[in-house]
């Protein structure tokens, strides 16, 4: 997430910034030098091309992520063996084996290698988890008796450990996940550590209110904690959806066991760690890996917890919404998939559009739940659009994660990898026609060619279904009102875009759209000030934001009545 | 903030070897501390004045005096405003920045002021003559958890987009208002300067502030760690100076967007005229209080005894939020006379630096002539003076710990405000009767109320004309929470 390829203006004046670098810094000009060596190693002209995209896309975050225009750090060359700390469950600031005794290797997707074996929680482990944070939620507890500001404070500090250890938890992350190490460090951690501090500065801001009743009555909300909140997270963004989780949660004063995902469970580990380093009470936050069946079930059908989040697939969705309505009704936000327009007017900046384009459907190898996997593209400019897709389809660079010209790393394990492979198959025996990839991409590692399907229809399966892989389909419209109508037949409503130079076509679709983000001239914008969720099957709930508060806040309505009537003064 | 933490407990003032014991784990103020900053900060550099002038600053336990200071008149505000106009010129580095980057700068000034607290906090005993330790943990923590609640604020000032009737699309922005003079008092002079410059740089404003003429030493030093901090230059100015000159100049200034003043509500007056005859300019004010504390015979009397005596007694009795009006429900009136008296008499008053001070100095020679002069008008006027009503010391600005009972609504004491260590004891029979005489003043900053009946709590803080109303406690000032004043204690809020 987070914005790559801003308009061509942006990317201008990050490479200036990164010239008036070499001349100021010493230090930095060594880094900053190796990093354009690296990226500017000679080859054939095509390859420069797409270097120099590549030199856009990991250089343009550093300046919009970081958001300090005049003191943007290079990227540190990574270690491509991280040393790995953590491997068990963390429950009451405690490493713990599991009560089974069980593991589970986590691989290296770039190689099909094992990294390591980890603890495996099972429903014995939640049960110890939540015991612990609901023992650290009881009334006069540390976590409840302090100052809001503090909790706040808790969070900066967590946010400055993570700052400080970022360099190693994006090697971490590219390891167990795939990601390339440049993106990682770019665009995941700054936007883990900006999310944290952006709800430290929450937590003593929620803010109850006092209500003008009618009658002799004084009468006034407090904003309270939930209590114990499951939270289940993906494995596509592992410390960003953990962050995105713990931030509105801690603000407001719940405590959290969280299951991280059983492919990406490192990263996660090594936060618990810094958890307790910045000196969050025992019990506050849990951190378990382990499996969804198993471990995410329990947490979703316990009598102890008070709300699941849960981001994931829709499927799942399903069944965390069932499991709460079998047991305590526990309070449900959900984030899931999506099959996303993506809608480009002929009058659009044809460039920006096919750069875009392709960005939001191939960042992350396309493992984005708010991916634009439906580019209905306007009928005059519909062949070169197409073209210019392929030909950036093409240029798009594949492979080792930790080198800094990759552009797309694999895909997480192998079962996405044949998912994805599946699906592949499917377009091309539907109709739809194969204009790139299709592929595997490398003997070894979970490796797809980055993919473009022209001719689609709207009937067909990758038309409708949520790949999550490398794979652009790409639709043919003519009215605005025919856009419309086919991009929201859809059960998803996360994201949407739209590409025009005009005013009115772009309010005209972005209110038209019945999705949680729309996006204008732009793609995969985030920021933690601005919510994100899903219409439909995409979710319930928003996360980020203000709004991300409301899911983790209990409202309590206080009547006080008020005698001596004659003296009391309405407002 | 609550006054009255800060009060070491009785019983172990009255052990020595307690007190010893507990003193030992205070922290200590840094010995002959080094004044690094006396000169005027604009564009994030030192300058001296324009007119070349300087002026003393002294140490009001002492009278000594302590350095001199670069005196900036009407052309160095001219400077500073030029500086902060082109700071906020569009596109510029600070118009540009990400909102939650202005925070973020917020919160390391935070950190920085935090990291020089005990410096700060000895600077400021030295400067204004309040105690060392209440400094440390009352001035120091306001200002720097002030810096970090603001700072969380940068990027959560939310516009709305509303659905307004027929083809429109409408939504709001919050934009910063531009360049902000600032003109902060001498009483908190950090507290002040945070409670200012905080929200102002949240918001995206660019200052211009002056601090008193009395305690310029701790904001210069604020502005060092301002530039530390990384603001781009001109964002802040500070600079020392007189009211009637550079303040002067900064509320009749035509390129100055908006004028925030604490002071007295006197000068306050004169700042919202320059706003008018200038660019109308807006105006917030924090200015004085004759702040009613009610006290009702089911009261917890020893708290409401020692919470009234912090009450007007905290800071040498030099707080706009001086609870100086105390009406006392008349079951429990001589009761409450005759303990505050005995609490006032046993109030220590002596060196800042000494850790077992509960009261320092006035802050002037002036000013403590102005209090005493006060004291005579209550013995000319009838009140009954209980204890207390003298200078205190050969040197120094010091005043004894001073109580009048019998004290009626038209006396000098119980209409004007005294900023000093003087408490007023009136009495009163009904609910009614408190409400009518507590508002009828021309201020209405706080007032207080004390009782265990939830109704009469109710009832009272319902009525009152203040902006601040405290039941069962006093002082209790807090950053998330709003503060300013009714009529003529002020306009706006702040917090």
């Amino acid at each position: 997430m987070g914005g790559f390829d801003p308009p061509a203006g942006g990317s201008r004046a990050s490479l200036a910034h990164i010239k008036l670098e070499k001349q100021t810094s010493p230090a930095h000009v060594q880094v900053c030098l190796k990093f354009i060596f690296l990226v500017e190693t000679p080859g054939p002209a095509a390859v420069m091309l797409g270097l120099r995209s590549a030199v856009f896309r990991a250089v343009t975050p550093l300046s919009r992520v970081l958001a300090c225009r005049f003191s943007a750090a290079p990227i540190p060359v990574p270690n491509t063996q991280p040393e790995v700390h953590y491997n068990k469950l963390f429950i009451n600031n405690r490493w713990q084996d599991a009560e089974s005794g069980k593991t589970f290797p986590t691989i290296n997707p770039a190689t099909g290698e094992v990294i390591c074996q980890v603890a495996e929680a099972d429903e014995s482990d939640v049960n110890k988890a939540v015991k612990a944070a609901s023992d650290a939620f009881r009334l006069g507890s540390p976590w409840r008796r302090m100052d809001a500001s503090h909790r706040g404070l808790l969070l900066n500090r967590l946010a400055d450990a993570i700052e400080r250890d970022a360099a190693y938890l994006a090697e971490l992350e590219t390891l167990d996940n795939g990601k390339p190490y440049a993106v990682a460090y770019s665009v995941d951690l700054p936007n883990v550590v900006k999310c944290l501090r952006y709800y430290a500065g929450w937590a003593d801001k929620w803010e109850g209110k006092t209500i003008p009743i009618d009658g002799d009555y004084f009468c006034y909300t407090r904003h309270e904690p939930v209590g114990v909140c499951g939270q289940i997270i993906p494995w596509n963004f592992p410390l960003l959806m953990q962050a995105w989780k713990l931030g509105p949660a801690l603000a407001t004063g719940n405590t959290v066991v969280m299951k991280v995902a059983e492919q990406t469970p490192l990263t996660a580990l090594y936060v618990a760690s810094l958890i307790k380093e910045v000196g969050f009470p025992e019990g506050v936050v849990n951190i378990l890996p382990g499996m969804g069946p198993t471990a995410g079930a329990a947490i979703a059908r316990h009598m102890d917890v008070d709300k699941v989040a849960f981001t994931g697939s829709t499927e799942v969705g399903h069944l965390i919404q069932q499991a709460s309505g079998s047991s305590n009704l526990k309070r449900v936000t959900l984030e899931l998939g999506g099959k996303s327009p993506n809608i480009v007017l002929s009058d659009a900046n044809m460039e920006d559009a096919v750069e875009q384009s392709h960005f939001a459907l191939f960042f992350n190898q396309g493992q984005c739940c708010c991916a634009g996997s439906r580019t209905y593209v306007q009928a005059d400019i519909y062949d070169e659009f197409v073209e210019r897709s392929v030909e950036r389809a093409k240029r798009r660079v594949v492979g080792d994660p930790f080198d800094m010209k990759t552009e797309q790393g694999p895909q997480v394990d192998q079962e996405q990898f044949n998912k994805i492979l599946g699906y592949i198959s499917s377009g091309k025996r539907e109709g739809a026609k194969l204009m790139c990839g299709g592929g595997v991409a490398a003997d070894r590692g979970y490796f797809i060619q980055p993919t473009v399907f022209g001719d689609v229809q709207d009937n067909m399966t990758i038309a409708r279904e949520e790949i999550f892989g490398p794979v652009m389909q790409i639709f043919k419209f003519k009215t605005l009102e025919e856009v419309l109508t086919r991009a929201n037949d859809s059960k998803y409503g996360l994201a949407a875009a739209v590409f025009t130079k005009d005013i009115d076509k772009a309010n005209y679709v972005s209110s038209g759209l019945r999705a949680g983000t729309v996006w204008i001239n732009c793609y995969d914008v985030f920021g933690a000030q601005a919510p994100f969720g899903g219409y439909k099957a995409s979710g319930v709930g928003r996360e980020l934001g203000q709004y991300g508060l409301e899911n983790y806040t209990e409202v309590k309505t206080v009547w006080e009545v008020v005698s001596g009537g004659s003296t009391f003064i309405p407002v | 903030m609550t006054s009255s933490k800060i009060e070491i407990p009785g019983e172990v003032k009255s052990d020595p070897a307690a007190l010893m014991a507990s003193l030992q784990l205070m922290p200590s103020p840094v010995p002959n501390p080094e004044l690094k900053y006396t000169k005027i900060f604009i564009n994030n550099e030192w300058h001296v004045s324009v007119s070349g002038k300087v002026f003393p600053v002294y140490n009001p336990a002492t009278g000594e005096q302590i350095c001199e200071v670069q005196e900036a008149d009407k052309a160095d505000v001219d400077k500073a405003v030029q500086a902060a106009r082109l700071a906020f010129s569009l596109g510029s580095v600070w118009r540009r920045m990400d909102a939650s980057e202005r925070g973020k700068l917020l919160a390391k000034l935070a950190d920085l002021v935090e990291r020089d607290s005990v410096y700060l906090a000895t600077i400021e005993s030295l400067n204004s003559g309040k105690p060392f330790l209440p400094t440390l943990f009352v001035d120091l923590q306001g200002t720097i958890k002030t810096l970090r609640y603001f700072a969380g604020y940068a990027d959560k000032i939310h516009g709305t987009s509303i659905p307004m009737d027929g083809e429109y699309l409408t939504f709001t922005r919050y934009e910063p208002i531009g360049v902000c003079g600032q003109i902060i008092p001498w009483n908190f002079p950090l507290m002040m300067a945070a409670w200012k410059l905080a929200p102002a740089l949240a918001c995206g404003n660019t200052v211009v502030l002056k601090p008193s003429e009395e305690t310029p030493l701790t904001c210069l030093y604020v502005a060092a760690l301002v530039k530390e901090a990384g603001f781009p230059p001109g964002v802040v100015n500070i600079l020392p100076g007189f009211g009637p000159t550079a303040g002067a100049a900064i509320a009749s200034h035509m390129g100055i967007d908006k004028v925030a003043f604490t002071g007295s509500t006197e000068v306050g007056k004169l700042i919202q005229e320059a706003a008018g005859r200038s660019n109308l300019k807006r105006v917030t004010l924090e200015m004085g209080g004759k702040n009613p504390n009610i006290i009702f015979a089911d009261a917890d009397l020893d708290l409401a005894v020692e919470q009234a005596h912090q009450g007007v007694f905290f800071n040498a009795g030099q707080c706009c939020t001086a609870g100086s009006r105390i009406y006392v429900e008349e079951p429990i009136y001589d009761e409450f006379v005759r303990r505050s008296v005995e609490r006032a008499k046993r109030r220590i008053v002596g060196s800042p630096f000494d850790p077992t001070t509960e009261q320092g100095p006035q802050i002037s020679r002036e000013h403590q002539n102005r209090v005493l002069e006060y004291i005579q008008s209550g013995i000319q006027e009838g009140a009954k003076l209980e204890c207390g009503g003298k200078a205190l010391g050969l040197k120094g600005f010091f005043i004894e710990p001073t109580v009048f009972s019998d004290v009626k609504d038209d006396m000098r004491i119980a209409k004007e405000e005294i900023f000093g260590p003087v408490q007023q004891i009136m009495k009163f029979k009904t609910v009614e009767e408190a409400i009518e005489r507590a508002n009828n003043s021309d201020y209405g900053l706080t007032a207080a109320v004390f009782t265990t009946d939830i109704n009469k709590a109710m009832t009272v803080s319902t009525a009152m004309q203040a902006g601040t109303v405290w039941v069962n406690c006093f002082n209790a000032l807090s950053t998330q929470c709003p503060f300013g004043g009714y009529k003529m204690s002020g306009n706006g809020r702040e917090l």
